[in-house]
């Protein structure tokens, strides 16, 4: 990158825009689960569902460098329209979904104008005082969430009327693989686009980006609108996959998990969060005979470490061993 | 009504006065080099685990673990501050929540190795357990002795800030680090100093604060969140401002839990998010 000339700035995104075999080859990859561990494939619809989580974080995070210690709030938001749309009767898969991604995004959108009013310490407060707000929310809203025990009574309907929900994710996996696509495309597009660019600029130094013309706080709101789509889709895939939303999907804990899974990857890269997804949520299934207390010492270790030694994440760290054709993947 | 009212308020100012030694320290040191130190309330639980187990193993008195439980957290807190935080001075605050919250990650799990996931409590003198009756009202002893002590903390700090020549030093750093460096203070000393008195005192509060809400692994997850309202609140490195927004959460979290259980903590998050839309750099807060 940097090396096209400023005045073809098409070409610039012309090269960038490009898939490589690489990108291919990852996508054919996540088709493989169903010949190769079809045990698995619950765990595969889990991992996907992350990566989307992930992937929205990314986008306000690793592009427009907004700090959130609160995004579960929009996953736990989308989770519970979902499920309790099903809940009240309309178990249709597709528009539920649809439905739980406008309540979210709605959501973001109208804390979008106070978090594009902060940055540094004042803006992680705010987004982590409004994560726990909305927990504690549902938490006293006992008579419409279930409180701790979760919500209860989800029934979904047949995927397009022909495919059941089961207990071995045939379905939960082809649809969340398949919104996950989507959402990807949409992601990689916005982000090689002059649109893309200007969050970048604001990440590098937002006081500039108004001196040339781009105001940084309606990109802030627009990209913080659509990461908190995205956020209640994935929650909203959640709900309707394993049928039941709980506490957790607010929780303190869900946000901090996907932002190690982010850093792990790597944050300002389109796979970051969906490789740090994998790793995290593999690692984990594997250890799950662990007490989850000591799951969490090699997580923190392993953040420790990250920090230190591989600021860029495990992409980031890639990236610097293998030759630059390959590096921008 | 009246009576409960003041027996809410006095319950909230002795609340608010932990709060604010468990936030002091941290206030001071993000001021001084902007480094968001997730990890302060792990120091904390240090301190509370030293006192725990000093009283109950070893039979200690409570009154002479407390010096301990400082000196440990002070003491621990000086080579991570040499190994690990020194290097990400000027990193971007990402990195420095990222680096902390794994050290919170860390220290949660060892508690919960070393001490198992139970609700630990200590073993107060008699002096300390009962009430004192005062015009007509009965306080709590220990929460009179906590303010006594938090008063006493404070008018030392206030005191050694003001008139001697390292508080001097650090209010200089506190103020402006590059202009600091400039006239000859070497901040960095001077910042690893404060972040080991900083360490110890949330050790300190540690281990007041077993009697009041208790000690289990989780507190290093469950106070930084009232430790980071009171300094985000009150404004970096300021103490007065510490002081004031520990007191108004203090009483404002008692009054919620007394008079409007079923909101649980939502009062608080909401008077802290209403105050630094306020006023974003804290009520006392500069920058």
């Amino acid at each position: 990158m940097g090396a096209e000339p400023a005045s073809e700035p098409q070409r610039y995104f012309d090269h960038r825009i490009r898939w490589r075999p690489l990108e291919l080859a990852f996508w054919f990859a996540t088709l493989l689960p169903f010949w190769l561990t079809p045990t698995y494939l619950v765990l595969a619809s889990q991992i996907a569902i992350t990566g989307l989580f992930a992937l929205s974080l990314d986008l306000i995070l690793g592009y427009a460098g907004i700090v959130s210690l609160g995004h579960a709030a929009y996953f736990g938001f989308g989770s519970y329209t979902a499920g309790l749309i099903a809940k009240w009767g309309w178990g249709e898969p597709l528009s539920g979904l649809l439905i739980a991604a406008a309540a979210a995004g709605v959501l973001g959108y109208v804390t979008s104008f106070i978090i594009a009013r902060f940055r540094h310490l004042a803006l992680i407060m705010i987004t982590l005082g409004f994560g726990l707000l909305l927990a504690e929310a549902a938490n006293s809203a006992s008579w419409l969430t279930g409180g701790a025990d979760g919500l209860q009574g989800v029934r979904m309907w047949r995927l397009l009327g022909i495919f059941p929900f089961d207990l071995y994710g045939y379905a939960a996996y082809s649809y969340a693989l398949a919104v996950l696509v989507l959402a990807f495309l949409l992601a990689r597009r916005l982000i090689n686009s002059p649109f893309g660019l200007a969050l970048r600029g604001i990440r590098e130094r937002a006081v500039r980006m108004p001196a040339i013309g781009a105001s940084s706080v309606a990109h802030i709101r627009m990209v913080y609108t659509i990461a908190a789509t995205m956020a209640g889709i994935a929650g909203g895939l959640l709900a309707q996959t394993t049928e039941t939303v709980s506490l957790e999907t607010l929780g303190f804990q869900r946000s901090a998990d996907v932002l190690v899974m982010l850093i792990l990857g790597g944050a300002g890269r389109l796979y970051g969060g969906i490789i740090g997804a994998i790793i995290y949520l593999i690692a984990r299934d594997q250890f799950s005979g662990i007490n989850p207390q000591y799951w969490y010492f090699w997580i923190g270790l392993l953040l420790i470490a990250v920090v230190m030694f591989l600021p860029n994440g495990i992409l980031g760290g890639l990236a610097r061993l293998v030759p630059p054709r390959w590096s921008r993947a | 009504m009246l009576g409960s009212a003041f027996g809410v308020l006095f319950d909230g100012l002795a609340y608010g006065m932990l709060l604010f030694l468990l936030a002091v320290g941290l206030s001071v040191t993000l001021g001084m080099m902007n480094f968001v130190n997730l990890a302060h309330c792990s120091f904390a639980m240090l301190g509370g685990y030293v006192a725990v187990g000093l009283t109950n193993e070893l039979r200690w008195p409570f009154l002479a673990t407390l010096p301990l439980a400082f000196v440990s957290a002070a003491v621990v807190s000086v080579p991570l501050e040499r190994v690990l935080y020194r290097r990400l001075y000027g990193a971007s605050e990402l990195d420095q929540c990222l680096l902390t919250i794994g050290i919170v990650f860390v220290s949660v799990a060892t508690a919960a190795y070393l001490f198992g996931t139970v609700q630990q409590s200590v073993q107060l003198p008699s002096w300390l357990r009962g009430s004192v009756s005062f015009l007509h009202h009965s306080f709590g002893a220990y929460r009179l002795f906590l303010i006594a002590v938090a008063l006493a903390v404070t008018a030392i700090l206030v005191a050694a800030l003001e008139y001697t020549s390292f508080g001097a030093q650090v209010r200089a750093a506190v103020d402006n680090a590059r202009m600091a460096r400039g006239l000859g203070i070497d901040v960095d000393r001077v910042f690893a100093i404060t972040f080991a008195l900083g360490g110890g005192l949330a050790g300190l509060g540690g281990a007041l604060a077993v009697e009041i809400v208790g000690l289990d692994h989780a507190f290093a997850f469950t106070f930084l969140v009232y430790v980071l309202i009171v300094v985000a609140v009150g404004g970096l490195g300021s103490i007065a401002g510490s002081f004031a927004a520990a007191l108004v959460l203090g009483v404002s979290d008692m009054a919620g839990k007394y008079y409007v259980p079923e909101l649980g903590a939502f009062l608080i998050y909401l008077v802290m998010i209403t105050l630094l839309m306020w006023r974003p750099a804290g009520l006392f807060g500069r920058r």
